[in-house]
């Protein structure tokens, strides 16, 4: 009987505490919002922070953009031989990248490579008291330290998953035409047939956003709630990886079952 | 970092963007290559269209020359009406001939036009008389199989006659 009891506490405990911290999270995103004003009056910490989140994410982005597309490339050749289309490659290569893995692959290395970055150093801001020494400056630490950072990733992101499904389809154009030996023109042209602008590539620009926007909001209020021990801000970027994982993976299903039907 | 820089390498990033999605919408996409720009539209019954979709191309002697407005079901003449929306750079004869055919063995399904001999043209919301279903490969397979198997069915019906 006191299993049981124990058990239910624990299910609505837990219940309780996620469904609180989805409240908390979407009343930081309107206090982003509130604040935002401030932070674009003063744009260069939008610069510094674009430089952090997006320039410096650069290098990995691209190395794995090209190696996902060789990947494809080679994969989709060794398929569709089989079926006497090798042609096809180029369309398979393209649309795998413009609408899925352009957007998620990168959503993933973001919240990786820029969202444990933000929540360390939020949360080591807490526990180093910056925050508190902002507030009693009268200086509000939404506007100094979160809308900058939301704003950058909501920036960044898009524009890292279009060089990532960019420099893909190069991969898997040098996979596929310079060392497998596909017909050049067939490539491009198949590829230009069967990709819509506003269907695919517009719709992959729309799942990046949503998937910034999820990623660096995360990673925000996983920094903000962090306990401030160091303990504490290295469970909060570890559950900053998960939860971001999980709910672009998530995001990403809904996203597409409504985009393409 | 000084300012400078910092400015630089986030204009390096945003540039990097706008030509990469630049490059997606003409060199991947098909924003620029077979855009159709002002069109007049024609109609066509057919009893079956198959696998046609909307958008889909319309050509003529294998160029594409417009694009399938709409397909929608008239279920009173119990025939689907096909909205042709066609280039005004091209006219075609009224007595033009409409038949949905396949990019090859398994390609999509296009509409092509063959213009026929008479003087005048089409206009905008004429209708095309002469059209031509789509293939269906089952229908023809079973037709296939029923006339090969023909003969051997002709004797069963001639020995049930013979009984009866």
């Amino acid at each position: 009987m006191n299993n049981i009891l124990n058990f239910l506490e624990k299910l609505g405990a837990s219940a309780r505490s996620s469904l609180s911290g989805l409240g908390s999270c979407t009343r930081l995103f309107f206090l982003t919002i509130i604040y935002s004003s401030d932070s674009f009056k003063r744009f260069n910490l939008i610069i510094k922070e674009i430089y952090f989140t997006g320039v410096l994410s650069l290098i990995i982005i691209i190395v794995s953009a090209f190696f996902v597309g060789m990947v494809l490339g080679l994969q989709g050749y060794y398929t569709l031989e089989k079926y006497g289309s090798s042609e096809a490659i180029g369309v398979l290569v393209a649309l795998a990248l413009v609408r899925e893995l352009g957007p998620v692959v990168t959503a993933l290395l973001f919240a990786g490579r820029a969202g444990t970055a933000i929540t360390a150093e939020i949360g080591l801001m807490k526990t180093t008291e910056q925050l508190s020494a902002m507030e009693m400056m009268a200086v509000s630490p939404i506007a100094r330290i979160v809308a900058p950072r939301f704003w950058a990733g909501m920036i960044s992101m898009p524009i890292l998953a279009t060089i990532f499904s960019m420099v893909g389809i190069l991969g898997g154009y040098f996979i596929a035409v310079l060392v497998i030996g596909v017909d050049d023109g067939a490539f491009w042209s198949q590829m230009q047939a069967n990709v819509d602008f506003h269907n695919d590539i517009v719709d992959g620009a729309i799942k990046s956003l949503v998937f910034g926007f999820a990623c660096t909001l995360i990673a925000l209020y996983q920094g903000l709630v962090a306990p401030p021990t160091a303990e504490g801000v290295s469970r909060a970027t570890t559950k900053t990886v998960v939860i971001s994982s999980l709910s672009v993976l998530g995001l990403d299903f809904v996203l597409t079952s409504f985009m393409f039907v | 970092m000084d300012k400078v820089k910092l400015d630089i390498w986030v204009g390096i990033f945003v540039a990097l963007g706008i030509i990469a999605m630049f490059y997606l919408a003409t060199r991947v996409g098909n924003l620029t290559s077979n855009d159709v720009k002002k069109t007049y539209e024609v109609k066509a019954y057919f009893e079956n269209i198959g696998g046609l979709k909307p958008r889909a191309a319309v050509k003529a002697s294998g160029v594409v020359v417009g694009r399938i407005g709409s397909i929608v079901f008239d279920p009173e003449a119990f025939h689907a009406v096909v909205k042709i929306n066609i280039d005004d750079r091209y006219a075609f004869p009224t007595d033009t001939f409409a038949n949905i055919y396949t990019a090859g063995l398994l390609g999509e399904q296009y509409l092509s036009l063959e213009a026929g001999g008479d003087d005048v043209n089409l206009k905008a919301g004429d209708l095309i008389v002469h059209t031509q279903d789509a293939v269906v490969l089952e229908k023809l397979i079973s037709q296939f199989l029923y006339s090969s198997a023909g003969d051997d069915n002709d004797n069963d019906n001639d020995n049930d006659k013979d009984k009866d």
